[in-house]
Parts: C-alpha cells; structure tokens; sequence
C-alpha cells in the first residue's frame, strides 16, 4: 500500500470510517514525515507527542461512533494563530517566548470537528512578506526545488510547503494580500481566502484588520471544502465575522458549470506578461469552456493603483496593530533608561527588517499633514476597485486569472531583495481581492517548463464561494495535475 | 513629497523604533522611493468617490456590558517579562 500521506483528508476518512486505518497509523505516518522538516524548515514548533494523544482520543471516537466531521486529521497551523498551551510566534523575535493561554476561534473550531495538530507553521514575520524570507526562523525551501533551493512563497510558506510535502493533511493559513494563493502557486497545492467575514480573526494575530482572513491550504478542492465548513461561521468575538449562513461547501463539488459565466480581465493580461503563465492561463480558459461554460471579457479598469492601494493602507492598519508589541504584557523586553526607551529597544531588536519598514511607512501615512494625502486617498481609490468588481459581476459570475505572474524564484534572489517594490509587485493578481473583500481560490494547474508548479485563481462574488468551488473542481479535474 | 533626514527620525521615534544613523541614508532612500510609487494615486481622479473603510456592510451587534471571562489575572499575567503582586512591572515613569 502506498504511503497513508498520500491520502486526500476526503478519502483518509473514508478509510477512517470503514476502520481500515486508524487515526494512530494516520497521524504516526505524518510524524514519520516530518523527519523531512530540515530540509524544508516548514514547521517552527513541533507537537507530535500531543497529536499522537489526540489521535488516541479520536481512535475511541470512531469505536464508539461519535467520529465528528474531521476525526483524526492531523493539520499544520500557521504560526499566525494562537494554540493555548502551544508556543505561538508569528515568526518573530518579539514574540519567539510567547505561549497563548487561549485557543484562536478557528483553530477551536478544527479541535471541536476532531482535528489534531501536528505543529506551527513557519510564515514571514507577522504575514508580512511573499517569499517567507523575512521569517525570524529562516525561509521555508519549495519542495518542488530542483538543485538551487527555492520560496515556497509567501506569507503561508510554511503552510503551502508542509501540505505539498505531506507533513500534514492540510494546513490553516491567513491571506491579507495573496499570503493564501501566491504560496499555493508556488507549492502546487490548493487553497481558499474566503470571503473577507467568513472566518473568524479572534486569536489570530493581526496585520492589517480591514483585510485579514483566513483561510485553509490542502491538497485538492475537495478537501478546501471540508475545512473550511470547519473553519467558517460567525463569532461574537469578531465584531467583522459575518452572520450570513454558511453552506455545505462540499455540496458543490462535482456539480456542473454549464452556462456559467467565467470572466478574464484584460488587465490582468499586460505586455510582458509570462509567456508560460498566459499558455497556461488560455488552458484553463479552454477546459471550462469544454465544462460548458461561457467565456466573457471583462474590465477591472483601477487594477495598476490596487497595489500602491494596498501599500498605503496595509502598513497603516500594520502600524496601528504592531503597536501593542511594547515589552510590557507579554514578548520580548529590552530595558533602556526609562519607559520610551525600553519601548524603543525593545521594538527595535524584536521586529525584523520588512516589519520596521512597514510600520514607518505606515505611520508616516498615518501622521498629521499626510493622512489626507496618502490615507484617505487609499481609502477612495479602494472604493474605485471594489466598484470594478461589483461592474464586473454583473457580466459574469466569477473571474479566472493567474495566481502569480512568475514561478518559485530563488531564495536570496537579488532582485527581489534589492527592492523591496520588486518583491510587492509578485502581488499584482492576488490583492485586489483582499481590498474588495471577495473569496479566491488558488489551484494548480500545470508545470512551467523548469518542473515549477503554476497556480491559476478563481474569484468570486462576495459569499459565493459555492461557485468557486463548482468551477475549482471542474477545472482541478481538466488540468490533472500530479501532486509531489 | 520626499521625505528627508529629520523626518524619518521623526516618524521613527513616533513608531518608538530606532533608525542607527549609519542606516539613515538607506532607510530615507527606500522610504522615497516607496512614496514616489505609492503617488501613482495622485492619478486617480476620486472627486466625489467615498472613502471605503470596511468592505462589510453588516451592521455591528451589540452585547451586553458584562464580564464574560473574568478572574483570569494570573493567565494574563503568564507571559509578562515582568510582574509583580499581579501586576505588569515597568520602569517608573512618575518620579
């Protein structure tokens, strides 16, 4: 028999319920795949002996048939989500002690369908960054890396990779700007930002408020589907976290897109663009089209201004939520000579470089005689991008383009490194989403010609991830793409 | 609106962080040039155009004022750098 890693979370269970394998057996090979962990750095804390613990509990569940929706599953968890008792650091120095004394709602909700953890996830420094490179423990390195060691992407690198390198079943992850999708790309795997709302933000730790989400990585659609009717519904304790009813996600997998209306952006589509990526992108264009659906050019007119858009108000909303890191609750502490210097050496060794260039950009915006300017400027033009959307979807009903205009570069890359702008741009396709608010799915699609996964996206309406889901899986079944 | 020497002090001491004087000239030059992109905007006409705050348009609910999970001090306390008779320590700021 193949290796039980290999399983889809949906057919470990099946397995699981028909006793032809155990939660123990299940989670024991996880555990014996994360001896692959120095290679790819993608777990920062592991917590194999409780997860084995768990996985004894789940055993009894299903003897005495009271398995719940995902019994047994050993997940990874983005380090971006408070676990009580398990150490929890956003991957960075000012919080490399910190052990939360309360569960995030997301991660409470995995725990109560029967889910295990096998460990925290490595991640850019407070989801700030899109190679992982800017994590305080090192980057995580793609395993789809040929000789020279490449991003896994970024800021879910730790999850993208743990899930393509199956050291875990699927992994939890956040998205304030692509940090879902792009790392999906890079990795080969599947993951969902829903819609901004559809998930729970208590307990995990925040960016840039207006725009956090989560969201779950995994190996295919299908699985998405299932944790994420794990992962969604309101919360009281997120006064964002919508009460809007949640479906059965997996309820749409299999159904057929005939007549669906699949809008492609000329925008998306600039001189210069990856030829590879553009092939690609035609493909998934046509396999649709083969599904029966319809093929409709739209216009996202603000697309160019969504990232200068996003680089204005993610570092101010950055900068207001990083202040609480001061050394006096809980993370690290510096001592200087009075309390504003403690603040300020405390501050300035715990964050890491990417980190203090967006806090000072963000207070500059922020600051008086600027906000008008760069602040409420952003604020309108976001408006002007969502209004694209909300145009668009009156032609079609969700929107197909590239996930990334680029493969997996290497870790180190000098071009990235020498400008931060350069790395920014990796975005370009992914952050309209996160400022409109809307759901979008990431999923393979083919191989570049260097054996580098590709990734293509999927948009939709605002809490219509049904349709995303419909259309992921028809266009998941047309590419066959091979998992690693 | 580039930003100069004097200014990225000021922003920085503002966010309570250190720029070492040796890595002034670097930080001010990124900073520009993070500007100078972001001005891209100033192309956008947005006469009229309503600032968007939050993408949710649900009204936020409203809960009772009262203790939820309280008697927690000592959790709270658990990853204090400092602490003392249940309280945070800090350097004194009251002489």
């Amino acid at each position: 028999m193949s290796d039980l890693t290999d399983l889809t979370i949906a057919e470990s269970l099946s397995k699981l319920k028909t006793k032809e394998i155990s939660p123990v057996e299940l989670t024991q090979a996880y555990i014996k795949k994360l001896d692959d962990n120095s290679k790819y750095n993608a777990y920062v804390t592991l917590n194999a002996d409780e997860a084995l613990k768990a996985a004894q509990e789940s055993e009894k569940h299903y003897n005495n048939n009271t398995n719940r929706s995902l019994e047994g599953i050993p997940l990874g968890i983005k380090d971006l989500f408070c676990t009580k008792g398990i150490k929890t650091t956003a991957c960075s120095h000012i919080l490399d002690n910190f052990v939360p004394q309360y569960e995030s709602t997301v991660t409470q909700k995995l725990l109560d369908c029967g889910a295990l953890f096998l460990g925290k996830l490595n991640m850019d420094e407070f989801a700030m960054g899109g190679s992982n490179e800017t994590s305080y423990f090192g980057p995580v390195v793609n395993p789809w890396s040929k000789n020279t060691p490449l991003v896994a992407g970024g800021s879910s690198g730790g999850s993208a990779a743990a899930v393509a390198a199956k050291m875990c079943a699927a992994a939890t992850a956040t998205d304030t700007g692509g940090s879902i999708r792009e790392p999906s790309a890079f990795c080969g795997v599947t993951g969902i930002k829903p819609t901004y709302g559809r998930c729970s933000r208590y307990g995990i730790m925040a960016f840039a408020s207006s725009l956090d989400q989560a969201g779950p990585i995994c190996k295919d659609v299908t699985d998405c589907a299932l944790m994420l009717n794990a992962m969604a519904g309101y919360d009281a304790k997120d006064s964002t976290s919508s009460k809007n009813e949640v479906p059965d996600f997996s309820s749409f997998i299999g159904q057929d897109v005939k007549g669906l209306k699949i809008g492609v952006p000329t925008e998306y589509r600039p001189d210069g663009l990856n030829s590879e990526v553009a092939a690609y992108w035609d493909k998934a264009a046509q396999i649709l089209k083969d599904c029966g659906a319809e093929i409709v050019n739209i216009s996202l007119p603000h697309t160019k201004y969504a990232l200068p858009t996003y680089y204005v108000i993610a570092p101010a909303e950055a900068s207001s939520n990083l202040a609480r890191y001061d050394g006096v609750r809980y993370g690290l502490r510096v001592s200087g000579n009075g309390l504003d210097e403690q603040y300020i050496n405390t501050r300035t060794s715990g964050f890491g470089a990417e980190v203090k260039r967006r806090i000072l950009i963000g207070t500059y915006v922020l600051s008086a005689g600027y906000y008008d300017a760069y602040y409420l400027k952003a604020q309108k033009v976001r408006r002007l991008v969502k209004n694209d959307f909300d145009e668009a979807f009156k032609k079609c009903d969700v929107i197909l383009t590239p996930t990334s205009p680029v493969e997996p570069f290497a870790i180190g890359d000098k071009k990235m490194l020498e400008n931060p702008i350069n790395m920014y741009l990796n975005d370009i396709f992914t952050v309209s989403v996160n400022l409109a608010g809307l759901p979008a799915m990431s999923l393979p699609i083919g191989l570049s010609q260097n054996g580098l996964p590709l990734g293509m996206q999927l948009i939709g309406r605002a809490f219509d991830e049904a349709t995303i889901f419909k259309t992921a899986y028809q266009l998941e079944r047309g590419a066959n793409f091979v998992r690693m | 609106m580039a930003v100069d020497n004097d200014t990225v002090r000021r922003i920085a001491f503002l966010a309570r962080l250190k720029v070492e004087p040796e890595k002034l000239e670097d930080t001010k030059s990124e900073f520009n040039k993070i500007l100078e992109w972001v001005e891209e905007l100033g192309e956008v006409n947005t006469d009229n155009v309503e600032p968007l705050v939050s993408v949710n348009n649900e009204a936020l609910s409203l809960r009772a004022d009262e203790v939820s999970e309280g008697h927690i001090s000592q959790e709270i306390l658990k990853n204090a750098p400092a602490q003392e008779f249940g309280y945070f320590v800090v350097p004194k700021v009251v002489e």
